[in-house]
């Protein structure tokens, strides 16, 4: 996709009128996750249920709009799912911007799969990782703040 | 006669890209054909490592080298070629004066005066120093338009001073210090200025003397030069009482098994093989400037900071850092645009062939001051920054894309 539709079609949309940003009320987790060398900043909370899905999730903070919009649609992915199933996905999506995966697999990411072209923006690839890795720290490691 | 578009012919990068506008200056400038053959010609015709041999082409690196030292000298007025030590970068000038001069000459209790504007290499080696000697930062606070007073300096500079570390022109704002002001200020209370060129040097005129500094660190490859070359000119009599600051070979006159000693400045600040090819590529690319001349560098430079200020005061939701006057930019233009994040207005601006700096600007406490004195929406800024090759019509085309960033990011109009 090109550059300007990226942002024109995806990224402003989510950036501007995000569904998941703000606060939870119960959250079972929240994790500050940054990117000094941009200042992009996001404080992630997700609520998991005793089965270990994710039942609803928010984030805060202030960022590129590819940072912002990222972890938005992160959000709109992982909510529902089990542990495990985000964590794949998490896998799924650093290997989608690194190039380094099957395309079939990136269906699974759904909208956030359009991402896929900041892959040609190595500058930008952090943006676009920062919730995705912070969910990681959080759901794989158990890091919470 | 200054005429810009021969200048353009001159630098190949240029030449081939006639539609990329290339405007992050601060951060590195272009190199000109005379600095690539000067690189070029030394390892095609004299190569051979410098100082050692005794040998011709030995001999001839070293009197190329030893003429770079020579050019460089004269750039910045030293009063000898003995006071020019070749280093890596102004970063690496900065570390040698903070391990080799104030390592020594600092102690506890004393003080250290910084301002504010400081790029995080004239700030983070003097948090060494101040870290295990024991001393202390003193900040100096700019205006919100990065201007340094006078009486800003007179007011933090007391006895326990030992050195006053300055920027002469801050790398976000463009503002200039007051450098010669700060020499006399600092020296009345015993201490020594060492001021940061990297940002001023490229731009303006500099007499070492006249500004009576005893520190001067600045960067070949802001200036023309290659990358991996720069300068730190410093007092002789500083640098006889200072330690090295790195040890091994060709910087020694005797070594025995566990004592040695040193060579003759300038060498004893030049351990290991030099990057003589560099040094050269470095003093072509000072003759290049100093053909050109400072008058017309900076009269250009200040026609295209016109364009660019009175165009993008004009766009709404654009916000322009730095002061009012466009002579007292250094070429950077740092702005914002409401909504739109530092780093997105980049990525736009690159989609359209142009390329500026996002970010921090290695300026994190900068950044963090502007925020708040300017009530800045991100931590972090874009910047503009141009030199004497850049044309009247880049600036236009940069003020009509400006007008097009919000949209692209979704803001409506």
């Amino acid at each position: 996709m090109e550059l300007k539709d990226l942002y024109r079609e995806i990224v402003n949309e989510h950036n501007l009128h995000p569904a998941h940003k703000g606060e939870l009320e119960h959250p079972s987790m929240i994790l500050n996750g940054v990117n000094p060398s941009c200042g992009d900043d996001i404080y992630l909370q997700l609520q998991l249920d005793d089965g270990g899905v994710v039942t609803d999730g928010k984030f805060n903070g202030s960022g590129c709009a590819i940072s912002q919009a990222s972890a938005d649609m992160m959000l709109d992915v992982i909510i529902g799912k089990p542990k495990e199933e985000a964590l794949k996905l998490a896998e799924t999506f650093m290997g989608m911007v690194r190039s380094t995966v099957d395309p079939a697999e990136i269906e699974a990411l759904e909208e956030a799969a359009a991402l896929e072209s900041i892959a040609h923006m190595p500058a930008r690839v952090k943006c676009a990782t920062l919730g995705w890795k912070t969910m990681q720290r959080m759901l794989r490691d158990g890091e919470t703040s | 006669m200054f005429d810009v578009n021969a200048i353009c012919q001159d630098f190949p990068i240029l030449r081939e890209h006639p539609d990329y506008i290339y405007f992050d200056n601060a951060a590195t400038s272009q190199r000109p054909q005379a600095v690539l053959d000067a690189v070029t010609d030394f390892y095609q015709k004299t190569n051979a490592n410098p100082l050692r041999g005794l040998y011709e082409w030995s001999v001839g690196a070293t009197e190329a080298y030893e003429q770079a030292r020579h050019t460089a000298a004269s750039f910045v007025n030293a009063k000898e070629d003995a006071e020019i030590i070749f280093v890596r970068n102004a970063t690496e000038a900065l570390n040698l004066v903070a391990y080799s001069y104030a390592m020594e000459q600092v102690g506890e209790g004393d003080e250290i005066v910084l301002t504010v504007l400081e790029h995080h290499s004239n700030l983070l080696p003097w948090q060494m120093v101040a870290d295990r000697k024991h001393a202390k930062l003193i900040f100096v606070e700019p205006q919100a338009d990065g201007t340094v007073t006078e009486e800003m300096l007179a007011a933090v500079i007391t006895d326990r001073t030992k050195i006053l570390a300055m920027t002469m022109v801050s790398n976000v704002l463009g503002r200039v210090t007051p450098a010669e002001k700060a020499a006399a200020l600092i020296h009345a209370k015993g201490g020594v200025l060492v001021l940061d060129g990297a940002q001023g040097v490229p731009h303006q005129a500099v007499d070492v003397q006249k500004l009576d500094c005893d520190f001067l660190a600045f960067s070949g490859h802001k200036m023309l030069g290659p990358m991996g070359i720069g300068a730190l000119y410093a007092r002789r009599e500083l640098l006889e009482g200072m330690q090295p600051f790195l040890r091994g070979g060709e910087m020694i006159e005797y070594v025995k098994r566990t004592s040695a000693t040193y060579a003759e400045l300038p060498h004893k600040f030049e351990a290991g093989t030099v990057n003589a090819a560099d040094a050269v590529g470095m003093a072509a690319g000072i003759r290049y400037l100093a053909q050109v001349g400072f008058e017309a560098i900076e009269a250009q430079e200040q026609k295209l900071v016109k364009i660019l200020l009175d165009g993008m005061r004009k766009i709404p939701h654009v916000h322009v850092y730095g002061p009012a006057e466009a002579a007292l930019h250094s070429g950077i233009v740092t702005f914002n645009i409401e909504g739109c994040h530092p780093h997105d207005i980049s990525t736009v601006l690159d989609n359209e062939h142009i390329a500026v700096r996002a970010g921090h600007h290695c300026a994190q406490p900068l950044m963090e001051y502007m925020q708040e004195k300017c009530s800045m929406e991100f931590r972090a800024t874009a910047r503009a920054s141009v030199y004497f090759y850049n044309t009247e019509e880049e600036a236009r085309r940069f003020v009509e894309a400006m007008g097009k960033v919000r949209k692209w990011l979704g803001f409506g109009e």
